[in-house]
């Protein structure tokens, strides 16, 4: 289709766009912009969700807009839009260029947009291949169904989201690019109740890029996790506060090192000053035991992506080898103020954010440990087998809710405690993880950042950490 | 296409799709906004956004929604269709209708309109912020987190019985979060929001006096020891408290079973018959508020907690008509109709109850923890079972002094927390979520390192 040379005064999805993206950034170059990026997509989303035995909400959703981000030096003026037309797009990059107030004559020079890379020429079939509505909503009514195993399950949920990106991307280094993103996520959870007693259990799966993966899904398996985790808690006790080791589980637990440590390691915490590990490249941040990766690869992957969003293929980035910082996160401004080499990693949630340095797949790196050598290895501790959320401050300290948890007393796995939250530093932590498992998993996610919330990773074998404050009552 | 525009389209496409019934909710906005980096601009922004959220009901009177960007005549048509299509799955076990208020008068508070002052000017202001905050006190060494935003806004609500609804307004907002470091001490920070109906109305400097405060305020700290603590909160970590276990007073989580309430937990006693709760989404000193909401029923001053006991629920069209009483205008637009509350009003009840009353925040001379503000709400709450576990930055007060609480988190229980509260201060305070006054309750868990 791209040499049908179509002429139009509006970016048409699936059609050339390549003389008006030129006469675009042409606009802006004229203008006085050092550089020049339009970001275009075309979304078709779609959610449902079940509650009990019944389709309580079903929501489609479509739209389309640009981002138009131009560079003068080091800062940058972003403009995002609706407004598809060549009218609009100059508006948003005269609107930019003026932001910026570019007064000096220096003009760069634009040789046009490259070799076009299509990335979703195998994709396109994707939209009538994923399941319809109405198989969704057979499937999550089956998954609740399959929730209800006694009277004490109070609530059940099932929900399932897809979503499907359609992108463009050029700019005046010649990058010209387009791709089809699928996303798909089904979460399972549960209330329980007995008299005073309440507990919840919740479990959420994703994938990308693969249309078929929700009839693949394992429902009567992941209804069995939530109903047990949740009943696991029922009456548990609360845990009693202070320091201890922990054994942290795998797939959700690495969302620990992706909070605490993973955005430390993103280029916009260099630009803000915000990172203790600025000036520690080469040198030991964490416990030789640990290597960390972030990728953007793995097939299948919640946060596994063709190219990112400022058009770059992403590489396997290997952050901390046995305990050495070896790399940043980087993405086109990050590079442009800290010098770190782009990782493939610019990444934003829609067209209204600019791209930033934001992480993908991230775990740590298998070890040679059995999860029981680890457990074993304490006499008083915490097992953390299912995280909650969490947070990190501006200063790096970090917190997060354990959802379910268990007490070690002698090696052993005990009595289950609710209430426990890990509290932390990155820095004081990571030296702490002294012993990784051989059981490396991934487990899909949302983050959310200065680019908006985007599909991510976390992922570890089982660790342990061999002191941490435990909150708790 | 201007709003009436809209409408007219809606209608002629539904007319031609054989659609008797539809409503939609649309937002048009212009954002401005900036961040900066040591006087350098870093990041400007602007966006022009549209959004339209269509619902229809289709013969069997069930619902289908769809939301779009995409406001073109083909944009509305296709989103009309594919409400329908979704209509098909509409939710059999709770219908939706519209409000029965969505004509009724609105009360639109009169406020004079603001037009943008442009990034340059943004820009400008937001610099000499960051150098007043800096320069304010040897240890601050950055300002990471920093930016000056202008919003102007168009919010729709129509019908195809003939309601119509249309807000304008505009909002500015300033954040300073300042990060300080002295030697052989671990980085502190904290910071300050404030928000205006326009750029010119914030009060700069008090932003940056608050985010300078309270910043150095924190640079001498220390750990606390595990233990339990009289606590005093301040009125934004009360509000925060109290936000995050609104579902206590929410009809749709109740309905839910996510809720420590039920049907019949009007006039249950939650706390202190001092203590007054009001949703007030319309107060004077609210700059976000709206005059309508999702459903486009009126927004309205509505009393949650009344000497203690908790009087009204917060109700969309549908959960107000299965509690059989009327919506109170704190419904969203969407496939299932979400509730949520506007601003918080706290109030100490103007009759004299058994308060202590000695506990003032700025003249006790015992020991307490002082709660400035709450961390990691969406990780550290559990509003289904009522518990938390918080960090939080505060202080901790003893034999006259205060110090800086390094690093911890306060747990317990929200019902505990309101039925142990043991003063409430006279003096309100403004926030950007709300009015509380300070609030003392006794016996909560802190975790520190020591």
């Amino acid at each position: 289709m791209l040499s049908s040379q179509i002429k139009s005064n509006e970016i048409i999805f699936g059609s050339c766009n390549k003389d008006l993206l030129e006469e675009i950034i042409f606009y802006g170059i004229e203008l006085g912009a050092d550089f020049i990026e339009i970001f275009i997509e075309n979304t078709d989303n779609s959610s449902v969700l079940a509650e009990e035995d019944f389709i309580t909400s079903v929501s489609p959703s479509f739209g389309r807009g640009a981002g138009i981000r131009i560079f003068k030096g080091k800062k940058d003026g972003f403009v995002s839009t609706n407004d598809l037309t060549k009218h609009g797009l100059m508006r948003s990059v005269s609107q930019a260029i003026e932001m910026l107030d570019i007064t000096d004559n220096k003009r760069e020079v634009f040789n046009g947009l490259n070799k076009y890379r299509d990335y979703s020429l195998s994709k396109k079939k994707w939209i009538n291949e994923v399941p319809s509505i109405h198989e969704i909503s057979e499937k999550l009514l089956v998954s609740t169904k399959s929730l209800k195993k006694n009277n004490k399950i109070l609530t059940r949920k099932g929900s399932y989201s897809r979503n499907l990106q359609e992108v463009i991307i050029a700019s005046s280094d010649g990058t010209y690019v387009s791709d089809i993103r699928l996303h798909q996520t089904v979460g399972l959870n549960v209330i329980a109740s007995d008299a005073q007693y309440r507990s919840s259990g919740s479990r959420r799966f994703g994938s990308s890029g693969m249309p078929n993966e929700f009839r693949l899904w394992d429902h009567e398996k992941a209804a069995n996790d939530v109903f047990e985790s949740s009943m696991n808690m029922l009456y548990a006790d609360y845990v009693d506060a202070g320091q201890m080791p922990v054994v942290l589980a795998n797939k959700f637990g690495g969302v620990i090192f992706h909070e605490a440590c993973g955005h430390l390691l993103e280029t916009t915490q260099i630009e803000r000053g915000t990172t203790p590990f600025e000036n520690k490249l080469n040198e030991k941040i964490a416990h030789e035991s640990v290597t960390a990766i972030d990728e953007g690869i793995s097939e299948g992957s919640f946060g596994s992506l063709s190219v990112d969003d400022e058009g770059m293929e992403p590489e396997k980035s290997v952050l901390i080898k046995n305990g050495i910082l070896k790399k940043f996160i980087s993405d086109r401004a990050g590079e442009l103020r800290t010098g770190h080499k782009r990782t493939g990693s610019g990444r934003r949630q829609n067209y209204s954010f600019a791209a930033a340095s934001r992480m993908r797949n991230t775990y740590i790196a298998k070890g040679e440990h059995t999860k029981e050598d680890l457990i074993n290895s304490i006499s008083e501790g915490l097992y953390c087998k299912s995280m909650g959320g969490g947070s990190v401050g501006a200063t790096g300290q970090f917190n997060f809710a354990v959802e379910e948890g268990y007490l070690i007393k002698n090696g052993k796995l005990t009595s289950p405690v609710k209430g426990a939250t890990l509290i932390g530093e990155a820095k004081e932590v990571m030296p702490k993880i002294s012993m990784c498992g051989n059981d490396l998993e991934l487990a899909p996610g949302f983050c959310g950042s200065i680019s908006g919330s985007v599909n991510v990773t976390v992922g570890q074998p089982h660790i342990k950490v061999d002191s941490i404050t435990v909150g708790g009552r | 296409m201007n709003s009436r525009e809209i409408t007219t389209q809606i209608s002629k496409a539904a007319d031609f799709l054989n659609l008797k019934k539809w409503d939609y909710g649309a937002s048009f906005s212009n954002d401005y906004s900036v961040q900066v980096d040591k006087g350098e601009a870093k990041q400007l922004k602007a966006s022009q956004k549209q959004i339209l959220t269509i619902r229809v009901w289709n013969q069997s009177n069930l619902v289908g929604i769809t939301t779009t960007s995409d406001i073109s005549e083909s944009g509305i048509k296709k989103a009309l269709k594919q409400a329908n299509i979704a209509s098909d799955f509409g939710n059999k076990n709770e219908s939706t209708e519209f409000s029965p208020l969505a004509k009724d008068p609105i009360k639109v508070k009169e406020v004079k309109k603001r037009n943008p002052v442009g990034i340059k000017k943004l820009l400008t202001v937001l610099r000499e912020a960051e150098v007043k905050l800096l320069e304010s006190h040897e240890s601050i060494k950055s300002v990471p987190y920093n930016g000056l935003s202008e919003s102007f806004f168009e919010r729709v609500y129509a019908n195809s019985e003939g309601a119509f609804r249309s807000y304008s307004k505009s909002q500015a907002a300033l954040y300073l979060y300042a990060r300080a470091e002295e030697k052989n001490k671990k980085p502190r920070s904290s910071g300050s929001v404030k928000l205006g109906y326009g750029a010119d109305d914030i009060d700069i400097e008090s932003c940056i006096k608050e985010a300078s405060n309270k910043t150095i305020s924190h640079l001498n700290y220390s750990s606390i020891k595990t233990d339990k603590y009289l606590i005093c909160f301040s009125p934004e970590s009360f509000l925060t408290i109290i936000n995050a276990f609104s579902s206590m007073f929410n009809a749709r989580s109740i309905i839910d079973g996510v809720s420590l309430s039920n049907k019949n937990s009007i006039g249950e006693k939650l706390s202190t018959e001092a203590l007054n709760i009001y949703d007030d989404g319309l107060h004077e000193k609210n700059i976000s508020s709206t005059p309508f909401d999702g459903e486009g029923t009126p927004t309205k001053r509505l009393c949650l907690i009344n000497r203690g006991r908790i009087e009204n629920f917060i109700h969309s069209e549908s959960t107000a008509r299965i509690f059989k009483t009327t919506p109170t205008g704190h419904a969203g637009l969407g496939s299932k109709v979400s509730v949520s509350p506007d601003w918080i009003v706290v109030e100490k009840s103007e009759e004299k109850f058994d308060l202590k009353t000695s506990l003032d925040h700025s003249t006790y001379e015992g020991e307490f923890v002082y709660i400035e503000e709450l961390n990691a709400i969406h990780a550290g709450v559990r509003a289904s079972q009522g518990s938390f576990s918080l960090p939080f930055d505060g202080w901790l007060y003893k034999n006259g002094n205060k110090i800086s609480i390094e690093s911890a988190t306060v747990a317990g229980d929200i019902k505990y927390l309101l039925k142990n509260i043991v003063n409430i201060e006279s003096s309100q305070e403004l926030t950007t979520s709300g009015i509380s006054p300070h609030i003392w309750v006794d016996e909560l868990s802190i975790t520190g390192d020591a």
